[in-house]
């Protein structure tokens, strides 16, 4: 179940009553960084059992006993740091084109083809950059045997045990690659098995099949939506955007339009607070407040054609 | 002329009461695209505008509608300019400075306060104003014993929002630190920015000068002071990122050349610099004509457009275009440049005010210091 940011409107605790949860619910706070144990107000609002599972605190201790990894990985995030960097450059011309061509006045067919084949290049340019990344991190689990050191399989199986006294596991926002990253090393996803999985805002995409870093005004740089990583892939086709309302300029149907249009192999729904999106078997079901936006440049209640 | 009022005008002498209803209705100056219409209602012998923007003549006449107590002087003004003005009002027994009685912007600085002229375009951005969101940070104050001065220096200190003293925070310093906490609303902006994670949360101190001509004007104890007193009292109590890239110093107008001038002294000290509308006068021949108070400024100046070396790796430079700066401060972003800084450089259509050292902190906070915007999804 994917829901909208909980700080002014939670939610978890209902959502959590609609899935027959009452027992124990695990959760992962780990994109709070080291405000990470600051979840008396979560627990508050849950009104059960809530078992930490503390992933950034575990990753920070297993990288001390493990400098050698810790090494390792902060070379990776270095190079992937600049492979995004470079991706950036080139996104920025090729969005570039894209925009201008689509605030042509004159909307003819040539522009059209040409505008259609800008918008190919970016999701192009997206591809290349995302099996960069993957075969960058590929290779690094390879290389270093990530998953068979000893401390992040007894990490792993203490996470598992944790999560296998719980009725749920709660997936919280923050930082999202921070997240992401703590969800891979100690699988936490796949540690939950068949058990109801409730996730919002970073937490949500990270569960995604790809994570999508966006804002429509940063106050540096163009604002550029960037394809960050391939996310944990729980499920795929939708790219979940929390907080749109204030991230993206949707009373601009050009930027709606354009942002719908690249990653038109995915559902871009908008997740304000108070939305919800259940997953029921390999669809989705009961959809509350939440919004898509589409190719021409609306937002629209997702279920709306 | 504003249409409503030519409108009324074209209808004959209009009453006072007439007047008074309009106006009831019309904050003034009355603003139409790029013409505005400055407005005094009142007995006198004479109205002038006497505005603060450099190069254009000032004390310009108003023009009396017979039979009436209105007065009217219309300019042509540029989209998004902010000019701060007063109204001459002269009467035979002589003439007085007045801030406009029609119009509710006001611009305040230390020395009081002045009317606003909003043109066409310009909105007080929304980042300045309280968000019910942003989770406040705390301001604490602070004394500490200054050996370079001999006297005790009182300074306030911004705590983020969730501030725990287990993490490290980076750090910015600020000149006259008061003016731009009541001036320039720097507590709201910090809060909202560092909300809106356009900026990290960051422990801010807010210094304050003694005798401020003396002690910003490339003033040796001044520099000593700030990275050999003040730092260290900061890092001693603060949990602060111990590095240059995390340290930040700034300030405006005479605060600018001391944020210049001590980061020139010692660096390597302060990786992220700030200046707003510095008072960077220079000489490439003759003398200073700004007065003895900018001898000094204008010696370091010199030097530092001889020499500049590298005081910190990233600037940014913001003046508003209505001021008699704007030239120094433009002369002085290629030299930043070509010494290897990476600069912003940013010009408004405004004055040498806090309310544009205000309008610029945005720009200037999340170029020096670079929130996590990107990755965070709360």
């Amino acid at each position: 179940m994917l829901l909208g940011p909980q700080r002014l409107r939670p939610s978890v605790a209902g959502a959590l009553a609609d899935l027959g949860v009452d027992g124990p619910v695990a959760v992962v706070t780990a994109g709070w960084q080291e405000r990470e144990s600051e979840i008396d107000e979560l627990c508050e609002h849950v009104g059960c059992e809530v078992v930490d599972l503390e992933l950034f605190r575990r990753a920070e201790e297993l990288f001390e006993r493990d400098p050698a990894l810790f090494t390792a990985l902060r070379e990776r995030t270095g190079r992937l740091r600049k492979l995004q960097r470079l991706y950036s450059t080139r996104l920025d011309h090729a969005m570039a084109a894209a925009r201008e061509l689509l605030a042509r006045p004159a909307q003819d067919d040539l522009v059209a083809m040409h505008f259609g084949g800008a918008v190919e290049a970016i999701r192009d340019l997206d591809r290349e950059h995302l099996d960069r990344v993957e075969a960058i991190r590929a290779a690094f689990d390879e290389e270093h045997g990530v998953a068979e050191r000893d401390d992040v399989v007894a990490a792993r199986a203490e996470v598992a045990r944790l999560i296998d006294g719980c009725g749920a596991l709660a997936i919280a926002g923050g930082h999202v690659a921070v997240l992401v990253n703590r969800l891979r090393l100690f699988d936490a996803v796949a540690s939950a098995g068949s058990r109801p999985i409730v996730a919002w805002s970073a937490g949500a995409m990270a569960l995604a099949d790809r994570i999508v870093l966006f804002h429509d005004s940063p106050p540096q740089g163009a604002g550029n939506a960037e394809v960050l990583r391939a996310g944990i892939g729980l499920y795929d086709g939708v790219l979940p955007l929390p907080h749109a309302k204030r991230r993206l300029r949707l009373g601009d149907p050009a930027r709606v339009a354009l942002f719908a249009r690249r990653f038109a192999a995915h559902r871009c729904l908008a997740f304000d607070d108070g939305a919800r999106l259940d997953r029921v078997g390999d669809g989705w079901a009961g959809v509350d407040g939440v919004t898509r936006l589409t190719v021409e440049g609306r937002v629209v209640p997702e279920g709306d054609r | 002329m504003n249409r409503a009022l030519e409108a009324l005008l074209a209808d004959g002498t209009p009453t006072a009461e007439a007047l008074d209803a309009f106006f009831a209705e019309h904050a003034a100056p009355l603003v139409d695209g790029t013409e505005v219409t400055f407005v005094y209602r009142g007995e006198a012998t004479g109205v002038f505008l006497h505005h603060w923007i450099f190069g254009l003549e000032s004390a310009q006449p108003f023009e009396r509608v017979d039979g009436t107590d209105l007065w009217l002087l219309t300019e042509d003004v540029p989209a998004d300019s902010r000019i701060e003005y007063k109204i001459e009002v002269e009467h035979v027994d002589g003439s007085r400075l007045i801030r406009d009685p029609l119009n509710p912007h006001l611009a305040r600085d230390p020395f009081g306060a002045n009317s606003v002229l909003r043109s066409a375009g310009y909105v007080d951005p929304e980042w300045t104003r309280p968000d019910p969101e942003s989770r406040p940070g705390e301001l604490v104050t602070r004394v500490i014993r200054s050996e370079a001065f001999g006297r005790r220096r009182r300074f306030r200190v911004y705590l983020p929002a969730r501030y725990n003293v287990r993490r490290r925070y980076p750090l910015l310093i600020v000149h006259d630190g008061d003016d731009y906490l009541r001036f320039s609303a720097m507590q709201t902006v910090l809060d909202n920015l560092i909300h809106r994670m356009e900026i990290p949360p960051m422990i801010v101190a807010f210094s304050n000068p003694g005798d401020r001509l003396i002690e910003y004007a490339n003033h040796e104890p001044h520099a000593r002071h700030i990275v050999e007193e003040l730092l260290p009292a900061l890092e001693d109590e603060f949990p602060i990122v111990a590095a240059e890239a995390a340290r930040g110093l700034m300030g405006a107008s005479f605060g600018a050349v001391a944020t210049l001038s001590t980061a020139w002294r010692y660096p390597g000290t302060f990786g992220r610099l700030l200046l707003q509308s510095g008072s960077f006068a220079f000489t490439d021949i003759g003398r200073n004509r700004r007065g003895p108070a900018f001898e000094p400024v204008v010696s370091f100046v010199n030097a530092f457009r001889h020499a500049p070396g590298r005081p910190a790796a990233r600037l940014f430079v913001s003046c508003g275009v209505y001021e008699s700066l704007i030239y120094e401060n433009r002369s002085l972003v290629p030299l930043l440049q070509q010494s290897g800084m990476r600069v912003r450089f940013v010009e408004a259509r405004d004055g040498h005010n806090w309310e544009n050292w205000r309008d610029r902190l945005q720009a200037g906070l999340s170029w020096a210091f670079p929130g996590p915007l990107w990755m965070i999804y709360e």
